[in-house]
C-alpha cells in the first residue's frame, strides 16, 4: 500500500485515495466536430503502459481534490506528484 | 506409551510443568515448553498423517513453520476447530486436542493409501487429464476426491473467539529475532530509533540459542551464552519492542506489513475467554531489516519421505532445545558441514549416530574430524539409493556416487536406523523480501537465490542473506548496520569469532538410483506428493515456464507453499532443461508467509459491525411502527410497514391503494443531496445534465438525467433553483457519493475556470414526501403559511417556508405520479415533522410506506430507477426518454456518444412495459423475453427489469428492455418459464395517468 504525498495535505496513506486513469487526456472542446473514430480515441482509448505512467488520483477521503502523479507501474515507485493544471516535472 | 525419548533436561522445557494432550484420542504428556511434534516426538510418534495425492503415511520432517507433512486439525468437531495446524508451531496446553488429517478412515489404516500402489497410472496432471471427461461425471469424481483427500475440515459453527487489528508505525522493524535480528534490534533501538522486533517462535535468538558446541564461540564464549547476554540487555531498552509469537504474513511495498500477533493458541482453553486470540499488526515502518534467516534443505532420493525422516537440524534442534531424541538409531545423509554440527549435538546428549552419508568424497574439517575422532562411520562420496519401513523408517541402502554424481557404482550397503536426517545445505528465507518487490540474485557457489536489489528503505542480514556462518554473519553486520541506519558506531565493531564450519557442498538436486527414474519416488513436494519423475513429465510434456510446471505438478501449491522443495524443483528443471538456475528465476511469493485464519483478516468487523449502515433520523419510529428494511447502498431504507399477519403482498398492495386514494408518506431522507453555489452553477448543470437549464425560474423544480461520457444513463433526480446562483440537486439513494466524485472531477480537472462549489448535504436533511389526493389538505394544515393551491404552488416548484419557526423547504415534486410534497427540514428537526404530519394526515388514514411500494407506484406511472430499469448500456433514447435531450444545447457529458455508430442502432434493447394476457400473473423479474420459445436457438430479445402486481389497475404490469421495443408496440411476446410459457403484450411503459391529470390536480 503506498504512502501518497497529497499537494494539499501531505502524506496519507493509500486508502485515503481513489485512481481515477490516465492523466493529460483532456476533453474535446467541441465534441460535436469529430468523427466516431476521433471521439471513440478520446473515449475508450488508454495507453495502460508497463513502466512510467502519468496518472490522476484524488483525495477521495480527505481534501477532495484531484492532482496528478508519475508512477512507475511495474514497481509501483512515485516519482513525482503536481497539481491539476501544472505542466509534468521534466527530470523524473 | 512406555517409549520415553527424553534426554538430558533443557532450560527451555520446564520439566515440572507437566501437560496431558490428546493425539487421535489417545491422552499423552508432554512438558510446558513443547510443540505438539516434539510431545509426540517424545512419545515415540512419528506416523502423523497422510499425504495428499497417494496416502503415503507422513510424519514430522522439521521443526518449525516449514513443516509439510505433520499438520494436524485442532478440536475437532468444536466451534474452535481449526484445519491445518502445524504440530511444528502448536505449542502444547492443558486440554489439546489434536487429530491426523487427509485420512480416512484412520492414520494406521487409511483407504486411500491404494493409491500409493495405483501410483503408476497417477502420474502429473492426472486429475487434470481425467476428471476433466466425461464432463458431466465430474460431480462423482468430486465426491470420490473430496471425501478421500482433502486437507481438513473448516469449522461449522461461529468463532467464538475475538480479533482484531492494529497499526503500528515505526522507525525500524526487525523480522527474525535470531543473532543477527538481535544484534539489529539492540543496535537500531540504542541509537534512539523507535524499533519493533517480531519473531514468529515463543523464544527469541532463533536457532544460535541452543547452540552449545565449542566450535562456535564469540569473544571466546560459546555463541548461545554471548547471545543471551544480549538479550538480557535488549529487553530492558525502553523504545525497543518485542513481539514474540508474532509471525510476518505479508511485505508489501512502501514498508508496509501485515503480521498475527498470536496471544492466545498456547494457552489452555478456559484461559482464552474474552481475550483477543490473533491481533493483525498493520506496521508502517521506515525502514525493515529482515532477519529471516534459512530453512534447511531436504535430499532428493527414492523413498525420501518415510515418517522418521526429517531434516538434519529438526533433529538438533529437538535434540537440543526440547530435550527430545527423534531415534535411537540415528543415520545422517548430507551434502554439507551442517549434518555434523548435528551428529555432534547429539553425541553430547548421549544420542546414539550410527553413521553419517555424505555426498562429498573428500571431507576434512574441525568437525568432520571430531566425528571420526568419535569413531562414527562416515561414507564420503555415498548416497542413499532407497529406504524402508513402511509407517517408520526401519533401514536405508547406499551405495556409492560415480565421480560425475550422475550415477551410482559399486554394491549396495544396508544400514539399520529408526531416524534418518537429511541436510541439502540452506535456502535462504527470501519469501517476504521478494513479496515486497525485492530481485533476487543466484550465487552459483553454492546454488542459493540471496536479494539483490532492495525496493525501499530495507536491508537482509544474516542468513536470509546468505550469510549461513557465524563468522560471516558478525563480521560484516557492524558495517552493514551502520550504513544502513546512518550511525557512527556499533557494540559489535571487532567481535572475536571462532567458526569451524567448511563451506564445501556437492549439489545434486535429485540424487541418482540403481533404478529407473519411472520405479523410483523422490518427492519434492512432500505435502502435494509431487515427484521429481512428475517434474520430468512435465518438461517431456512440453513445460517450460517454472510458473507452468508449478501448476501442472502442483509443486509448491501446498498450505506450506513448498518452502522445502521449490529449490529442488528448480534444480530439476534447471537440469533437464539445461537452463541455468539463474535465468529460470523463482516461482513468485505470495502472502501470507504461514496460513491466517479467516478471524484474523476479518477482525472486528463480524456481526453487526460487518459493514457501517447509515439510518435517517426517523428510523426509531420505522422500527417502533414495524418496519421491514432493506439495504439500499449503506441505508437502511423502510421496506414496508407490515400489519398484523399481514404478507409483504398484502401490506405493498394495501400501501400502494391508500397512497393513490387518500394519502401516503414516505421517508425519503435518503435521496443523495447536493448543494451547488456559484455564478456559473446554471452553466454547470447545461453541462452536467442532458436537458437545459439556464431558463430555470427561481423557486422551479426540474428533473435530470446524467449520462456518462459514453452516452449511458449514469443517474438522475430533481433540481432545484434556490436562488440565482443556487441550486440543491438529490441523486439516487445509492449513486449520492459517486455522482459528487464525478462532478467534482469535471469541475476541478475539465472546466476549472467555472465558479461552482459543490457541497455534499445528504445527511443535513430529513426528507418527509407526501402523496396522494389528500395531500394538498395535510401539507396546509402543517404548514398553514403556504397557499398551495395550484396556481400559486403548481407541480415542480418549491417554497421555503417554516414550521414554528423551523425553516424548511417544501418541494412540489413526485415519483408516484399522485400530486405530492416534500417536506424538507434539518435533520434532528425530521422526526417531529413527520410526526407532525402523521398527526394531520390520522383524518385521511395517512398511511405509511416503504421503498417496495415507491417502486411499484413509480411503476404504474412508467418512471424508471437508474440501475434496476438501466445498466451501464441504456441511452436516454434507449428509455424512450428523447424528450430530455436538449436539442439546442452545444455540448453536455455523453452528448457526442449519442450518435455514434452502436448507439444509434435501431435494434438496441429499449424500455417497454409488457401486461400478461393473463391479468393476475406477475412475471419474475429478469426472466427472459422471446418471440419465439420454440425455435432453436432461441433468440433471446431482452428481459424483464420491473414487475408487479398493481392494486391500482387491478393487474400485472411489468417493464422490461426489448430488442428493437419502441417499434413493438401490441406484439405478442413470450416469457419462457421452467414449466411454463407465458403470453405477454408489449405497451406504452406509462401504464397509468398519461395525461398526469392526477399530478397537476
Ligand atoms: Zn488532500
Amino acid at each position: 500500500m503506498f504512502v501518497i504525498h497529497c499537494p494539499y495535505c501531505g502524506k496519507r496513506e493509500q486508502s485515503e485515495f481513489k485512481a481515477g486513469g490516465e492523466a493529460h487526456i483532456v476533453r474535446p472542446k467541441q465534441p460535436t466536430e469529430l468523427s466516431d473514430d476521433q471521439w471513440a480515441e478520446y473515449l475508450f482509448m488508454r495507453k495502460n503502459i508497463k513502466g512510467v505512467q502519468f496518472e490522476r488520483w484524488v483525495h477521495a477521503h480527505g481534501c477532495r481534490k484531484w492532482f496528478n502523479m508519475v508512477r512507475d507501474t511495474s514497481n509501483d515507485e512515485i516519482k513525482a506528484i503536481y497539481k491539476m493544471g501544472e505542466k509534468p516535472p521534466r527530470k523524473l | 506409551m512406555t517409549n520415553n525419548l527424553r534426554v538430558k533436561s533443557s532450560k527451555f522445557i520446564d520439566e515440572t510443568y507437566k501437560i496431558s494432550f490428546k493425539f487421535n484420542n489417545k491422552t499423552y504428556y508432554g512438558y510446558k515448553g513443547d510443540t505438539l511434534a516434539s510431545a509426540l516426538l517424545a512419545n515415540n510418534i512419528h506416523l502423523v498423517g497422510r499425504s495428499f495425492k497417494y496416502h503415503r503415511p507422513r510424519g514430522i520432517m522439521t521443526a518449525g513453520s516449514e513443516e509439510p507433512n505433520a499438520i494436524v486439525q485442532l478440536h475437532k468437531n468444536t466451534s474452535r476447530t481449526e484445519p491445518n495446524v502445524r504440530a511444528t508451531e502448536i505449542e502444547i496446553y492443558e486440554g489439546l486436542e489434536a487429530s491426523s488429517q487427509n485420512c480416512w478412515p484412520s492414520v494406521n489404516f487409511d483407504l486411500g493409501g491404494i493409491n500409493n500402489f495405483l501410483s503408476p497410472v497417477l502420474p502429473a496432471g492426472f486429475y487434470y487429464k481425467t476428471f476433466m471427461w466425461p464432463a458431466s461425471f465430474w460431480e462423482k469424481y468430486e465426491y470420490f476426491i473430496r471425501k478421500s483427500a482433502g486437507l481438513g475440515k473448516s469449522p461449522t459453527e461461529p468463532d467464538p473467539d475475538i480479533y482484531e487489528h492494529k497499526y503500528i508505525h515505526c522507525d525500524v522493524l526487525i523480522i527474525g529475532a535470531g543473532i543477527s535480528g538481535i544484534v539489529a534490534a539492540k543496535t537500531s533501538a540504542k541509537n534512539g530509533f523507535k524499533t519493533l522486533l517480531v519473531d514468529e517462535k515463543p523464544h527469541l535468538g532463533g536457532s544460535t540459542i541452543y547452540q552449545n558446541s565449542e566450535h562456535f564461540k564469540i569473544n571466546n564464549q560459546i555463541s548461545s551464552s554471548w547471545l543471551e547476554k544480549e538479550i538480557n540487555e535488549i529487553k530492558k531498552i525502553d523504545n525497543l519492542e518485542i513481539k514474540t509469537r508474532t509471525s510476518v504474513a505479508a511485505f508489501h511495498g512502501y514498508n508496509f506489513l501485515l503480521a498475527r500477533e498470536n496471544l492466545t493458541d498456547h494457552l489452555p482453553l478456559h484461559q482464552r475467554n474474552e481475550k483477543v486470540r490473533h491481533r493483525l499488526l498493520k506496521i508502517r515502518a521506515k525502514k525493515v531489516i529482515s532477519a529471516t534467516g534459512s530453512l534447511e534443505r531436504p535430499l532428493v532420493f527414492d523413498n525420501n519421505d518415510r515418517p522418521g525422516i526429517l531434516l538434519s537440524s529438526a533433529i538438533e534442534k529437538y535434540s537440543n532445545l526440547f530435550g527430545v531424541a527423534c531415534g535411537q538409531k540415528n543415520v545422517l545423509f548430507t551434502n554439507n558441514d551442517s549434518a555434523y554440527e548435528t551428529a555432534i549435538s547429539l553425541f553430547q546428549k548421549g544420542i546414539n549416530v550410527e553413521a553419517i552419508i555424505d555426498n562429498r568424497e573428500e571431507v576434512d574439517s574441525k568437525l568432520v574430524k571430531e566425528i571420526e575422532k568419535n569413531n562414527i562411520k562416515i561414507y564420503k562420496g555415498y548416497t542413499v539409493v532407497n529406504t524402508f519401513g513402511y509407517k517408520k523408517i526401519n533401514k536405508i541402502s547406499i551405495m556409492q556416487l560415480s565421480k560425475d554424481g550422475q550415477k551410482v557404482v559399486g554394491s549396495k550397503i544396508s544400514i539399520d536406523c529408526d531416524c534418518l536426517g537429511m541436510s541439502g545445505g540452506w535456502t535462504p528465507a527470501v519469501h517476504l523480501f521478494t513479496q515486497s518487490g525485492g530481485k533476487l540474485k543466484f550465487r552459483d557457489d553454492d546454488q542459493v537465490f540471496i536479494p539483490n536489489k532492495y525496493p525501499s528503505d530495507q536491508i537482509s542480514i544474516g542468513s536470509c542473506n546468505g550469510e549461513f556462518t557465524l563468522d560471516e554473519i558478525l563480521t560484516g553486520i557492524s558495517k552493514k548496520l551502520k550504513d544502513f541506519l546512518n550511525i557512527k558506531k556499533t557494540d559489535y565493531e571487532n567481535l572475536e569469532i571462532q567458526s569451524h564450519f567448511n563451506k564445501t557442498k556437492r549439489n545434486i538436486w535429485l540424487l541418482p538410483s540403481d533404478k529407473i527414474i519411472g520405479k523410483t519416488k523422490p518427492f519434492v513436494d512432500y505435502q502435494n506428493d509431487t515427484t521429481a519423475k512428475d517434474i520430468k513429465l512435465a518438461l517431456r510434456e512440453g513445460f517450460r515456464s517454472i510458473e507452468h510446471v508449478k501448476r501442472y505438478t502442483t509443486t509448491g501449491m501446498g498450505t506450506d507453499q513448498g518452502k522445502l522443495g521449490n529449490m529442488h524443483a528448480l534444480g530439476i528443471i534447471s537440469e533437464t532443461a539445461g537452463s541455468r538456475m539463474g535465468e529460470l528465476g523463482t516461482t513468485t511469493f505470495r502472502p501470507p508467509y504461514t496460513p491466517l485464519t479467516f478471524g484474523t483478516i476479518v477482525g472486528r468487523n463480524v456481526g453487526e459491525y460487518f459493514d457501517v449502515f447509515r439510518k435517517t433520523p426517523i428510523h426509531d419510529w420505522h422500527v417502533e411502527n414495524k418496519a421491514k428494511f432493506e439495504n439500499v447502498g449503506q441505508w437502511k431504507r423502510a421496506w414496508f410497514y407490515p400489519k398484523e399477519n399481514e404478507s409483504m403482498h398484502e401490506a405493498v398492495q394495501r400501501e400502494s391503494k391508500a397512497a393513490r386514494d387518500s394519502a401516503g408518506i414516505l421517508d425519503a431522507s435518503t435521496l443523495g443531496k447536493i448543494d451547488i453555489q456559484g455564478t456559473d452553477a446554471s452553466e454547470f448543470l447545461n453541462r452536467v445534465y442532458t436537458n437545459a437549464w439556464s431558463k430555470l425560474a427561481i423557486g422551479k423544480c426540474r428533473y435530470g438525467l446524467m449520462l456518462n461520457e459514453d452516452g449511458m444513463v449514469y443517474d438522475d433526480g430533481v433540481t432545484t433553483r434556490l436562488d440565482e446562483n443556487h441550486y440543491i440537486m438529490t441523486t439516487t439513494t445509492g449513486g449520492a457519493a459517486t455522482v459528487l466524485g464525478k462532478l467534482e472531477d469535471y469541475l476541478q480537472t475539465e472546466w476549472p475556470e467555472l465558479d461552482v462549489y459543490l457541497t455534499s448535504v445528504t445527511d443535513h436533511y430529513a426528507t418527509i414526501s407526501v402523496c396522494g389526493p389528500n395531500s394538498k389538505k395535510i401539507v396546509s394544515k402543517v404548514i398553514p403559511e403556504i397557499d398551495l393551491s395550484d396556481e400559486k404552488f403548481p407541480h415542480m416548484s418549491f417554497k421555503n417556508a417554516k414550521i414554528d419557526k423551523v425553516k424548511c423547504r417544501v418541494m412540489r415534486i413526485s415519483f408516484t405520479g399522485e400530486q405530492s410534497y416534500e417536506i424538507n427540514v434539518q435533520a434532528n428537526y425530521g422526526k417531529s415533522v413527520w410526526d407532525k404530519c402523521m398527526q394531520a394526515g390520522k383524518e385521511f388514514n395517512i398511511t405509511p410506506y416503504g421503498t417496495e411500494t415507491m417502486h411499484l407506484l413509480r411503476a404504474e406511472k412508467g418512471f424508471i430507477i437508474v440501475g434496476q430499469d438501466t445498466d451501464a448500456t441504456m441511452t436516454p433514447i434507449d428509455l424512450q426518454m428523447d424528450w430530455i435531450i436538449s436539442k439546442k444545447k452545444y455540448d453536455f457529458i455523453g452528448k457526442r456518444s449519442l450518435y455514434r455508430s452502436d448507439t444509434i442502432r435501431e435494434d438496441r434493447k429499449q424500455l417497454i412495459g409488457l401486461v400478461t394476457e393473463n391479468p393476475k400473473e406477475v412475471l419474475e423479474e429478469g426472466a427472459q423475453i422471446v418471440a419465439d420459445a420454440n425455435k432453436s436457438p432461441v433468440e433471446m430479445l431482452g428481459h424483464i427489469t420491473s414487475s408487479y402486481y398493481s392494486p391500482n389497475l387491478e393487474k400485472s404490469i411489468a417493464l422490461g428492455v426489448v430488442k428493437g421495443g419502441k417499434n413493438m408496440i401490441g406484439r405478442k411476446l413470450i416469457i419462457p418459464m421452467e414449466n411454463k410459457q407465458i403470453k405477454v403484450t408489449v405497451t406504452d411503459p406509462v401504464f397509468l395517468d398519461k395525461e398526469n391529470k392526477r399530478l397537476n390536480a
